[in-house]
Parts: C-alpha cells; structure tokens; sequence
C-alpha cells in the first residue's frame, strides 16, 4: 500500500480529484463505479465515503476495502470522507472510529471532525468554511494539509487565500451539482410524503438529485436526502488556466450519474492543452445533457449563472 | 435562564433593555454581520450610547460580527472586534475561526460566543472550540431536538444559548449558499439571505407572483397574504407534488418547552429579529420576559398575543421536536 498519509511535494500544473459520490448508489453500482474510475480515469486523487447521510452508510460500506484496494492498485491516492452533519451520538462515534482508525487521511466535513483530527495529517472538504487565509493557516496548523474551498467563493477570494497558506494544498470545486444547504429535514422524503425517521431510502430513486421546479416550471435546485444541490451542474472546464496561474493544486469533480471517465478525459485534455476550454465545456455538455452548466459563483455573480470567455453573461438556466 | 433580545437600531434597543431583556445582541453597519439589511444596525457611537445605556439598566450588550472574513478584507473584521471590544461589549458573537483566532490572540479577555452560523452541532464540534478559542458559549444550531441538546449539555465545559422565537432557518445555519446561487449574495459573506434588492412582485391574472432574481418564489391566488420571497419558504413542484416543499411561512416559538430547555442544561434563550421594528422588539420581549415568570398553565394565553405577529402567521417547534424532520 502506497503511504498516503503524507502530502506530496508540489509540482506546477493541477491534477484532478474525484470527490464523494453525493448521492445513495446502491451497493454494487458504487463498486463498479470506482472500479472503472481506477482502472480508466485520469484522476490522482479519490476521496470516497458517506457525506450527506448517516443512515445511508450501510450501503456502500461492505463495498469500500474492495474499491479502496482496486483504486490504490491504480496509483490513485485515496482520502475517505467524514459525514457533513453530525448531531447524533451515533453520528459523532463514527466520525470519532474514522480519525483514531483510518489508514487513509481524512477529509473533514464538519467540526467535530476538526476537533477529532486535530494534530495529525488530514484534509478538509467543501462544506467546511474557509473564506481566508487566516482559517486555512489555523486549519494548516492543526494537520490539514488541503483544502478543497467551498464552491461560494469568487476567484478573487480563491486567489487570496492561496497566497495567504502557501504551505496548504488548495483544491476547486469544478465540476458537479454544487452543495448548497443541508437540513435537519429531509425534503426529498417530505416529497414523498415521508420523513427523515420513516424514508424508506426513496432518496435512492434518484441517483442523480431529484429536481425542484419553481412554479414557473424553470428547473431550480435538486434534492439530494438532506441535502439541497444547485439544478446546475458547476463547470470550471472554461477557467482551468485561471485556477492554475493562481495556484490551485487540484481540481476536484464531484460524481453525478454520467460518464465520469469521460468528464475526467475531459478535464485532463484542457489541463495538457490537447483541446481548449471551449471545446472542454461542449464535450461536457454531451456527456452530461440536459443539466445546464454554471460557473457564477467563480465570476461573483450569482452560482446559477454562466459567464462566457467572452464575459458575456447569460443564466445558466436560461440557456 | 437569560433572556437574548434582538436589536436592528437604537430604538429597538432601548426597546429591549426596558421590555425585560437580559441582554441584547446588536451589529455594525457593515457586513461584518449576518442582518447586513438597509437601514439597521448601529454605527460606532450609537454602538457606544446603547452599551451606556444598557449599563445603567444592568442589561448586557452582545456583538455579533458574525459573517466569514472576505479574502483580502479581513481588516474589516478585525476592526469590528477591536471596535467592539474598546466600546465595552460584554460578549462577541462569531463564527469564521479566523476571526475567532484574532479575538483569542488579541482579546484574551473579550468573550466569546459561538455564533450560530458556526454550526457547532455536536460535542466534539464545540470542544473544538472551546479548546481552540476559549468559547464560553455556543449558540446551537435549530438542527438538534431538546433530548439531543440535553446529551450535548452534559459533554462540553461551555453554556449554550438557544432560539426559541422568530424566523426560523429551515437549513443548517452558515452552511447555505442558495441565496448566493439565485442572487449573488448570502448569509456567509455578505450578511443577508434573499436580499430586498433582488426581489419583484408581479401580478399574473388574479395571482400576485413573487420573484427572487430570476426564479419565482410564490404564487399567491386573490385573496392570499403574500408572504416575503425567502427561497427556502417557497412554493416549488417536486416530482408529482406542488408546495412548500422545505418549510411553510411560519416562525419559531418553542416557548411551550422552556421547562425542558432549562432541564435540558440550556443557559440563554434568543429571540431573532434584528430586521424588526421597534414596537415588535417591545411586544416580543416583554411578552417573553412574563411568560419565563409564569407558570405554565399560565404560558399559553400570554403567547397567543404574538402569535399575529409571527410569519404566515402560524408557528413550530421546529427541529426542537422530532417529528419536524
């Protein structure tokens, strides 16, 4: 096994990452999935695990040592995931199990995580809150040695909390439905006239988010358990140069139900300059259609948006 | 237990300090904090009088500067602790760690409370900071039920504070951008969720349409009190169901649960409403300030007066009852 509890020195250009799998994939569909991502996708980093919700865990558990050990067979550096929202007891004990005992580093999804890992190597994920440099340089200091920043920031932002932890490892949110809000109510079981307590894993239905229309029938947000995630699906494909003069180390892609080999390709392609980021966001509309893509947030404009090379801005959702 | 009253302008200040408030909790006029609405909050002087004023009434004054640090900004931030520390606050509400590692490096003094856009839901999220930052109070997130809270009570070293009237966050607060994403502004960075400025109302036939950038929000028929455009208390079409898909229009009031709340360990109750006028502040306090006093056979018929007050005018317990979920 690969010692992976060390950062590893830089080098110039990102490299891509592939985040959690959001939604509830069953069992043998999340194996296989991460078996063709070993085998075939051009990503250096893997970080996989339940985030969204604990009562989710049991289907992909007996299926990680499996994935884990095919990815790591492939070369691909694995960080495993800790849960978002951590209110029960039974929630804190896992969160608690996964620092004292992981093999792997692991990413901080929440605060008990920061508490629990504090002082030895790990990494923080996007729904952690890192506005500056100031809490990237605390969070540095207590072990954590990347940060993938939440999908808020404008690049300006970006930019300044890279020059401010020089001695961090940043990653992007580039490509995915982004994470939005998460509830203590489940509204995709409150759709389904269920609660949280009683779901009856409906949420397992939709492998892909579960949209949300407003009553103008414009597709909005999408459900996701507890989760609420943009109808969008965020692309940087057009920005990977900016991400990179401005020193992000790895561009993170989070899975949705299409041919994520395809969008890694395509990532991969604009990174070495064999196709440009025009070309990049076409052949992402291909692989991923009907689901428009945005980058509003990276621009300070609202998430939802699309801003083209050309700055001129269109909705996303317009389009 | 304490009584934690909101306050968007020095009127409603002075409102909260004689209505029976134990403290208040207040912000400048800027995005340092998370009611960053036109026309509301207190310059440094008027920040200066009010804490004057509530010292002579005994009455404690908390700031909150509790948005995150902008990159590049921070100086903003930091003015606003070093500002609110010179002028005499009693605590500082926060929640960017950043932030919160200044004021202990600067302020060893100062008190620091936990905001709750920090969502510290757990024990070891709040020994974190509490260990950290030397936190002496964590405002809880509205994710946890009274027996969750009284679990948490009994594992951390530091007081919690709770909302237990007014708006009412459906999601886990300081951890939701989609204000942002149909705006461009959100809770985090800028202060304020569904900002006024890109609000429309249209009318459409007999129907009233409200609109938040360029999503529509609500559709009230001829007839229907149109409530305001806040995204997560819309009407949307999910699968085959049309509704309220997150939450109804209503408003927090767990005031029928303060025996468990004070069974449950909880220190401070907060009422949230910096946006709200002076005459509301009035009313909810002092409202509030008797109910704590009475009985509770007596508790329900002095509540029923606010309850015209509140959104939709209908309540919830909230996450504060399981079956809210």
């Amino acid at each position: 096994m690969p010692d992976s509890s060390k950062p590893e020195p830089s080098s110039s250009a990102p490299t891509l990452s592939l985040g959690p799998v959001p939604y509830l994939w069953d069992g043998p569909k999340w194996r296989d999935f991460y078996f063709r991502i070993a085998d075939e996708a051009p990503v250096s980093h893997v970080t996989l695990g339940e985030i969204v919700c604990s009562k989710r865990l049991h289907f992909t558990e007996p299926f990680a040592a499996d994935v884990i050990e095919r990815l790591e067979a492939a070369g691909k550096r694995v960080h495993l995931a800790s849960l978002a929202m951590v209110t029960l007891e039974r929630e804190s004990r896992h969160v608690r199990a996964m620092a004292a005992d992981s093999l792997w580093p692991v990413e901080a999804g929440d605060l008990s995580a920061l508490h629990v890992l504090n002082g030895r190597p790990h990494t923080i994920g996007p729904l952690v809150n890192v506005y500056n440099a100031a809490t990237a340089r605390l969070l540095s200091s207590r072990g954590a040695f990347s940060i993938c920043l939440p999908p808020e920031l404008p690049m300006a932002s970006v930019a300044e909390i890279i020059k401010g932890a020089p001695d961090t490892d940043f990653e992007i949110f580039a490509f995915g439905r982004m994470p939005l809000a998460i509830s203590a109510r489940c509204a995709h079981a409150r759709s389904k006239g269920l609660t949280k307590d009683n779901c009856q894993f409906i949420c397992a239905n939709d492998p892909d988010g579960l949209p949300v229309h407003t009553l103008a029938r414009q597709p909005f947000l999408a459900l996701n358990g507890v989760q609420t995630v943009s109808f969008t699906c965020q692309a940087l494909i057009g920005e990977l140069d900016e991400l990179s003069a401005i020193g992000v180390r790895r561009i993170r892609l989070s899975p949705q139900d299409c041919d994520m080999v395809a969008v890694a390709q395509a990532h991969q392609d604009v990174l070495s300059g064999q196709i440009d980021g025009e070309e990049g966001l076409a052949r992402l509309r291909t692989i991923y259609p009907g689901v428009p893509l945005s980058n509003g947030f990276f621009h300070d404009e609202a998430g939802a948006a699309f801003v083209a090379r050309t700055r001129n801005a269109a909705s996303g959702l317009a389009s | 237990m304490e009584l934690i009253c909101p306050a968007g302008t020095p009127s409603a200040f002075h409102e909260a300090v004689n209505a029976g408030a134990d403290a208040v909790y207040c912000g400048f006029r800027d995005e340092t904090n998370a009611r960053n609405f036109p026309g509301l909050n207190f310059s440094r002087d008027e920040l200066a009088q009010s804490i004057a004023y509530a010292r002579s009434k005994e009455v404690m004054t908390f700031v909150a500067i509790n948005t995150f640090m902008r990159a590049g900004k921070e100086a903003l931030w930091y003015g606003a602790v070093d500002d609110a520390v010179r002028l005499g606050a009693d605590a500082l509400i926060l929640a960017d760690f950043g932030l919160m590692a200044y004021t202990a490096e600067r302020h060893p003094q100062a008190r620091l409370h936990v905001s709750v856009q920090a969502s510290a839901s757990n024990a070891d999220a709040v020994n974190f900071l509490v260990e950290a930052f030397g936190a002496k109070r964590v405002v809880l997130p509205r994710i946890l039920t009274i027996p969750d809270i009284a679990k948490l009570a009994k594992k951390i070293s530091c007081e919690i504070e709770v909302f237990v009237f007014g708006g009412l966050c459906v999601m886990a607060e300081g951890r939701c951008s989609l204000s942002s994403y149909v705006t461009g502004k959100s809770p985090n960075m800028n202060g304020v969720c569904s900002p006024a400025s890109h609000v429309h109302y249209r009318q459409d036939g007999k129907d009233l349409v409200s609109e938040l950038g360029d999503f529509t929000i609500n559709r009230f028929p001829a007839g229907e009190a149109a409530g305001y455009p806040t995204l997560c208390k819309g009407r949307f079409d999910v699968g085959d169901s049309s509704g309220y898909a997150f939450e109804d229009p209503a408003s927090l009031d767990v005031m029928a649960h303060i025996d468990a709340l004070r069974e449950a360990g909880v220190s401070a109750l907060k009422i949230e409403g910096r946006q709200r006028g002076k005459a509301y502040v009035a009313e909810v306090v002092s409202t509030l300030r008797k109910t704590l006093a009475a009985g509770p056979l007596e508790r329900p018929a002095l509540m029923s007066r606010l309850h015209l007050l509140s959104e939709g005018q209908r309540t919830t317990s909230g996450a504060y009852e399981k079956r809210w979920r």
